[in-house]
């Protein structure tokens, strides 16, 4: 327990209550920086395909920390911070390229692939001018490794040397579903890019959400893409840092559709497409499973929904701002009318998705409403606010689960309310 | 006699591209957006993608409609499904080059500016990024065979759910 606790945690019975300046409060902010990201945990940078080839290299985050993802010449891949070990300067000011070498502009200070420094300028000085001093040692002065984990072509960094081997940090409910969806080979079909004005917890708390897709995203309900009455779960890894959400499609009625919701503005089933090819797809998988939200902490999520894969990294860049970049892939062996399928039904997510945009308004109205509201409380307990795994969608419980792990790592312990 | 691209100055081609491209922005900034599938033909095509996307050889596109018929789906959702903070958009439209012309077809490339304004009257440049539009003579008209939009502005702000 931490006596400089700078938010009210009160006691959790039944579910959980979150102080909001968890998500407005800036020196907050720089302490999660250091104790979640920067700390006892696994962040997602980088598909292997994005960086094929030797040399391939990708500019990305850790946090808001900035970091270079490489593959070096014998085909391992090093995670490096992108910031010169000289005078500070970003050594790759790129998205991503192919190279031989990590060149600082500044100063031409030079790294291989690994982000040993190589090669400085005037070293040995000018007509005997200048130069370093005798003693400076190359081999002092790298860029800062991370270490490195890969999992079916996931590519996760950590600043620990502590935090547990990936496969025991992920649980084996998320390497489970990681394996499932990356089960071959896969193409990276390209990017999206979303920047949304809120902290990066509500989109943590909104993908560990099932009681929210259905009546939020209401196309997703009105065509029976997802609807909180279809045969489904929401669990979590033993530790509560991760969720696997998954729904299959077809296995509620229509009638009793309109039943459940008829309390809710969500169910429109005189709302037709004028062209549905949208819709048309492929049963993928044996399993029957049409939908998959794993969220992983700290940054990333890997979503199946209908026929679209991607994976979202989540980057935090202020306490009131994160950017969510979608990656979107199919497989090698994918023919020409299943590539074509999976890039229509790319309408459905993204910034521009039928099912997907709404989550950046849901964020940003919390944002702006919990202004001032440091004291104040969120109450968080559909389903009985209790972490518990659930075999259905009417729940918040893995938000709960969340919330528990959140506090656990960041050293916070509950109070008398 | 059938309208011949060709047969029309230049200073005539121009100008019958202006003017469709300004009825085009006016429908969207006047939140006319039922007729907005009107400006395309039944088999068009509007892509929305990055340019990030389209210098890398990348598929991937944030809107990717294939027919008029997915253009009414969209509006359609925007009207009764999406949620989305209300809005305003301003297109500006400019230094247009024509190119391919046949006497039925031409290419359009221009740029485009998209402000937007929200409800708490700030106003930011939403998009910014090129248009190359396939028009085609249509039933008498011009309209878009396939309309490509392609943005610089890769880092979408909070959502994109009125078309550019």
């Amino acid at each position: 327990m931490s006596t400089d606790n700078l938010l009210h945690w009160p006691m959790q019975t039944n579910g959980a209550r979150v102080p909001y300046g968890v998500f407005t409060d800036r020196e907050w902010y720089v302490r999660e920086q250091a104790t979640v990201f920067r700390g006892e945990t696994w962040s997602f940078v980088a598909l292997e395909a994005e960086i094929p080839q030797p040399g391939d290299y990708k500019s990305t985050f850790v946090g808001d920390t900035p970091a270079i993802v490489t593959r070096d010449n014998e085909g391992n891949i090093n995670v490096l911070q992108n910031r010169c070990a000289h005078r500070g300067a970003l050594v790759c000011r790129e998205r991503r390229g192919n190279a031989r070498r990590l060149e600082c502009v500044y100063h031409q200070w030079n790294y291989d692939l690994r982000g040993r420094l190589r090669g400085v300028p005037f070293r040995a000085g000018i007509n005997g001018n200048g130069g370093m001093p005798a003693d400076f040692n190359l081999d002092a002065h790298g860029l800062q490794s991370l270490r490195v984990a890969r999992l079916h072509g996931l590519v996760f960094a950590s600043f620990s040397s502590t935090v547990a081997p990936l496969e025991d940090y992920l649980d084996p409910m998320v390497v489970g579903a990681i394996a499932r969806l990356f089960n071959r080979e896969i193409v990276v079909t390209g990017d999206q890019r979303q920047f949304i004005h809120g902290n990066w917890k509500l989109y943590a708390e909104n993908t560990r959400d099932p009681y929210h897709a259905s009546l939020l995203h209401l196309f997703h309900n009105t065509f029976g893409l997802y609807r909180s009455s279809q045969t489904g779960a929401c669990k979590m890894d033993a530790g509560h840092r991760h969720t696997l959400l998954y729904a299959m499609a077809g296995t509620s009625s229509t009638e009793a559709d309109k039943a459940a919701y008829q309390d809710s503005r969500s169910l429109n089933t005189a709302f037709t497409l004028a062209d549905p090819s949208v819709l048309a797809g492929r049963r993928e998988f044996d399993d029957g499973i049409t939908l998959v939200i794993l969220a992983v902490f700290p940054n990333l999520v890997v979503q199946q929904i209908a026929n679209t894969l991607a994976v979202r990294q989540i980057v935090p860049y202020s306490v009131d701002s994160f950017e969510l970049v979608w990656t979107h892939f199919g497989y090698a062996d994918d023919d020409a009318a299943m590539q074509e399928i999976r890039l229509k039904q790319t309408n459905l997510i993204g910034p521009a998705g039928y099912v997907a945009m709404e989550d950046g308004e849901a964020v940003e109205i919390v944002q702006r409403a919990i202004t001032r509201g440091a004291d104040a409380h969120s109450w968080i307990a559909m389903g009985g606010g209790r972490a518990e795994d659930a075999e259905h969608l009417v729940t918040e419980s893995a938000i709960v689960g969340f919330w528990e792990n959140y506090r656990h790592l960041m050293g916070i312990a509950v109070a008398d309310s | 006699m059938a309208l011949n691209l060709l047969n029309l100055s230049a200073l005539e081609r121009r100008f019958a591209v202006d003017d469709l491209l300004s009825r085009y922005a006016r429908c969207i900034d006047d939140d006319q957006l039922e007729h907005w599938p009107s400006f395309f033909t039944e088999r068009a095509r509007y892509i929305v993608r990055s340019q990030e996307n389209a210098s890398r050889g990348l598929p991937t596109a944030a809107m990717y409609c294939d027919s008029r018929a997915m253009l009414v789906d969209r509006v359609v959702a925007l009207r009764n499904a999406n949620i989305y903070e209300s809005h305003r958009y301003r297109h500006l439209i400019s230094c247009t080059v024509l190119e391919d012309i046949t006497a039925e077809a031409l290419t359009a490339v221009s740029n485009y500016v998209v402000f937007r304004t929200r409800t708490n009257g700030a106003t930011d440049i939403f998009s910014a990024g090129g248009y190359r539009d396939r028009i085609v003579l249509d039933g008498g008209s011009l309209r878009f065979a396939e309309k490509l939009v392609t943005f610089d502005t890769d880092r979408i702000d909070t959502l994109l759910v009125t078309p550019l």
